[in-house]
């Protein structure tokens, strides 16, 4: 960016894709210590705050941003054409949170495509009154004015299926203490091989306060949905029959639904000894099942009413389930 | 020649915004579109999920505001269930609720809405930030706010779980109870809260009620709608964020009606425009005219201004007292000048405030008593909440499971959209109509959209920096004529 201080400290961006805003609150809820981040780079771009002129990246050299940090996943053309202009003027691309990591929450739309969610959203809703079957358009002219919209792509990406990402901060959003880390690291240097994801490669498990009340064996014939019973706020969530991912899930996070006296989803995927997180937590799901019989084992699992959902909740689009389909624009 | 200028981006909600402005031959504003660039489907994917997981789901929505989300979904649930939350669950909901919008409000007004009063509209651009702000105010101030939020966001955290994306919400309760301990700690901050919001209002007397200028501001007709507005109302009419029904009131400030959440569909509709990915609301009985206001169109608002003139008053004392302030000062019921939003929003920050100390000191809020389980099969049910930025519907139907076969969501930004794109166009020709362009000028057309969008918080929250913005101008060739932008410093360039 042509105005930014020459001050020699680091430059680095803050773009948001496909994503709610919640690691931009992330960010925030960095309170006092986004002082001590603010002092220690220079934020060359961050649209919902600075300077956000496409044309100020595009005049940028190549390689001059020490880092970006994008979050959302990649669901339309123009989120699309900023991730790649942002990848080639930075020396680092960070994922930041699941949706850029997994796909997260928006990928769910993966099980449609952008026609049903279209037609869903603009023709069938029951408060739509749409008459003509107006759809929003890429080119419309109106009365002569020529107005355009980007593209939808019938499928949502990951950020790493777009562009290559150096690293991953994992969470739904990443906790203001795994992103203090992660800015410490870059800084000092001290960052460790490239494709890593910068959280603790353990399970949630290790770091829950109900670890110890988690049996060795445990033997579950039920599933049980969080409104159909009381929970016990002391216990091992999954020893309750509540369908806790935390043995799936890397830690980093503290084990913040839990303290909330609700299962791990998920958020903030898997380790890295794991190539696919649903598998990966179906897995885990099976051997702690007490039946050896068949149908009693399809009685159990007919108990997660939505497996699909529930299992890549965050990681649809990074899964091996994942629509192999030609990806196009609207 | 017509000539075409266009805002692009703006930030708004989710990602980008973007103003397209047509002017004719002779410099007048013929037509300004407001457009909303994207779309991610939630009520297409909601299908087939398990009702229960909705509260966490939507929240993803917005980041902003999750909390409105998982509140409205939370109700949807126990409306679904047709189960009734015990006293104390209800009260936790209201008092994270609480706490949630005294910390979303006292953000809007330091570091987004307030600059442009705080610092001023026409002050350089370069100080008209929230450095600004702290600049005017003292140091002291700044610090209190980020100690303010963090303070408000641990609370949240404490009960949701998560203070982005909280947990906290089921069917016919909260997932978990509150302990004495906690309860001190909601007394603590929320006695705080109401010193903070107090404050803040005598910040605003000060700095904008006593500057004639502002006030002249407020009341400019290019700042100025005469449509329905909505609002969510207790049995007294009173304004309440979290329950009760939803009051319209005309523009002439009448009564058009008042209606339960299951009932929205009766009144609300949505309609489309190939333009934007964002719909139309309006008001069914009325019905969609277009983008004009008055009577006979069904556009509605909604969000601070909006309750307020959709309410008889407020329920807790220092809000009241300034609300029959605004109402004075500003020359009766209702008031249609988009920019009083701030003010309202002020004194919604106060009531938020009152309200948290109210529920952290009643003695029931720490009843173990948080659940009833739901037993009715579940079939249909709508939540609604007041959101910071306006009323919010989810509408959920299901299988015998309490698996999503439909869901409906009606946002916040949605219900105004319609008039937010009108309060653009009209800011547009009242201040750019045969002028020479400015910085200042942008800022007008800015502020036009600022006082209903402050889902800019994240831009807020961050320390250097105004909102930068592009105007190109074009021929109606789409060539380039000239471009004026004002850089994140504030300097505007013009080439
Ligand atoms: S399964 Fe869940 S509750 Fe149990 S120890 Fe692991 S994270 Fe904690
Ligand atoms: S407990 Fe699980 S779902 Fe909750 S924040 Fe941690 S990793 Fe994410």
């Amino acid at each position: 960016m042509a105005d930014a201080p020459q001050t020699g400290k680091p430059k680095v961006a803050f773009y948001w894709c496909a994503s709610c805003g919640g690691c931009e609150e992330a960010v925030v809820d960095l309170a006092e210590a986004i002082l001590e981040v603010v002092g220690a780079v220079d934020i060359a771009f961050w649209p919902v705050a600075l300077d956000f002129k496409r044309r100020d990246v595009e005049a940028m050299e190549d390689g001059s941003l020490a880092a970006s940090f994008i979050n959302g996943a990649v669901r339309t053309t123009e989120q699309a054409e900023m991730a790649q202009l942002l990848r080639q003027k930075s020396k680092l691309v960070i994922a930041f949170g699941a949706c850029a990591h997994l796909g997260g929450i928006p990928g769910l739309a993966n099980l449609w495509d952008r026609e049903s969610i279209f037609r869903r959203v603009y023709l069938e809703s029951p408060s739509t009154d749409n008459p003509d079957g107006v759809l929003p358009q890429v080119r419309y002219e109106d009365d002569g004015r020529p107005l355009t919209l980007p593209g939808f792509f019938d499928t949502v990406r990951t950020l790493d299926q777009v562009v290559p990402v150096d690293y991953y901060l994992p969470g739904c959003p990443p906790t203001p203490n795994i992103i203090l880390q992660a800015v410490r690291a870059l800084l000092r240097g001290e960052l460790p091989a490239r494709g890593s994801v910068l959280a603790p490669d353990q399970a949630l498990c290790e770091e829950c306060p109900r670890k110890d009340s988690k049996p060795e064996r445990l033997g579950l014939v039920e599933f049980k949905r969080p409104h159909q019973v009381l929970v016990d706020e002391g216990t091992c969530l999954l020893a309750q029959g509540l369908l806790c991912l935390g043995p799936a899930t890397r830690a980093g996070c503290g084990a913040l639904c839990v303290k909330g006296n609700m299962p791990c989803s998920g958020c903030f995927g898997p380790t890295s000894r794991v190539r696919d997180y649903g598998g990966k937590a179906l897995s885990a799901l099976a051997s702690i099942v007490a039946s050896n019989a068949g149908e009693e084992i399809v009685r159990i699992f007919q108990q997660i009413p939505d497996p699909t959902g529930t299992l890549y909740r965050y990681s649809l689009p990074a899964s091996l389930l994942r629509r192999r389909r030609e990806v196009r624009a609207a | 020649m017509r000539r075409r200028v266009t805002i692009d981006p703006i930030t708004r909600l989710e990602g980008h915004g973007k103003i397209d402005i047509f002017l004719d031959e002779q410099g007048q504003v013929e037509r300004a579109y407001f457009q909303v660039p994207e779309l991610r489907g939630f009520e297409k994917f909601a299908e087939g999920r398990p009702a229960e997981e909705m509260p966490q789901i939507t929240s993803r929505i917005c980041g902003v505001c999750p909390t409105a989300h998982h509140m409205a979904s939370t109700k949807a649930l126990d409306a679904l269930y047709q189960v009734t939350p015990p006293p104390a669950a209800r009260k936790i909901r209201e008092l994270v609720y609480s706490t949630f919008m005294t910390e979303d409000h006292a953000l809007h007004f330091y570091f987004l809405g307030g600059p442009d009063f705080v610092v001023g509209p026409t002050a350089p651009a370069a100080e008209r930030n929230v450095l600004g702000v702290i600049a005017r105010v003292g140091l002291e101030v700044g610090q209190r706010v980020i100690a303010m939020r963090r303070r408000l966001r641990e609370l949240i955290a404490l009960v949701g779980g998560k203070a982005v994306h909280p947990v906290l919400g089921l069917p016919g309760g909260v997932a978990r109870r509150l302990t004495p301990q906690d309860q001190a700690r909601f007394q603590e901050v929320a006695g705080e809260a109401v010193e903070f919001a107090r404050f803040t209002l005598k910040l605003f007397q000060d700095v904008v009620l006593k500057n004639s200028d502002y006030v002249a501001l407020i009341r400019d007709d290019a700042f100025t709608h005469r449509t329905y507005y909505m609002g969510l109302v207790d049995n007294r009419n009173r304004v309440n964020f979290y329950d009760g029904r939803i009051r319209v009131t005309s523009p002439e400030g009448r009564e058009l009606t008042t209606f339960a959440a299951a009932d929205y569909l009766d009144y609300v509709a949505e309609h489309v425009e190939p333009w934007s990915y964002v719909k139309f609301c309006y008001l069914k009985p009325v019905g969609w005219k277009g983008f004009v206001d008055g009577p006979d169109s069904g556009i509605y608002c909604v969000a601070p201004l909006a309750r307020l003139n959709a309410a008889d008053g407020m329920a807790t004392p220092l809000a009241q007292e300034a609300y029959e302030e605004f109402y004075a000062t500003l020359g009766g019921k209702p008031v249609h000048h988009t920019l009083a939003n701030h003010w309202a929003r002020v004194i919604e920050l106060l009531y938020a405030a009152e309200r948290m100390r109210e529920l952290a000191n009643d003695p029931e809020i720490i009843d173990p008593v948080v659940r009833t389980l739901p037993t009715a099969t579940p079939r249909a049910g709508v939540g609604v909440v007041e959101a910071p930025r306006g009323t919010l519907f989810h509408h959920y139907e299901t299988d015998e499971r309490g698996v999503i076969q439909r869901a409906n969501l009606i946002v916040a930004t949605q219900n105004n959209a319609a008039r937010i794109a009108m309060s653009v166009e009209k800011a547009a020709k009242g201040v750019l109509s045969g002028r020479e362009l400015s910085e200042g000028l942008l800022n007008m057309v800015e502020m036009a959209f600022r006082a209903y969008d402050p889902c800019h918080a994240c831009a807020t929250h961050s320390l250097p920096g105004s909102m930068p913005l592009v105007l190109r101008l074009r021929d109606r060739q789409g060539n380039v004529l000239g471009l004026l932008r004002r850089d994140h410093d504030g300097r505007v360039h013009r080439t």
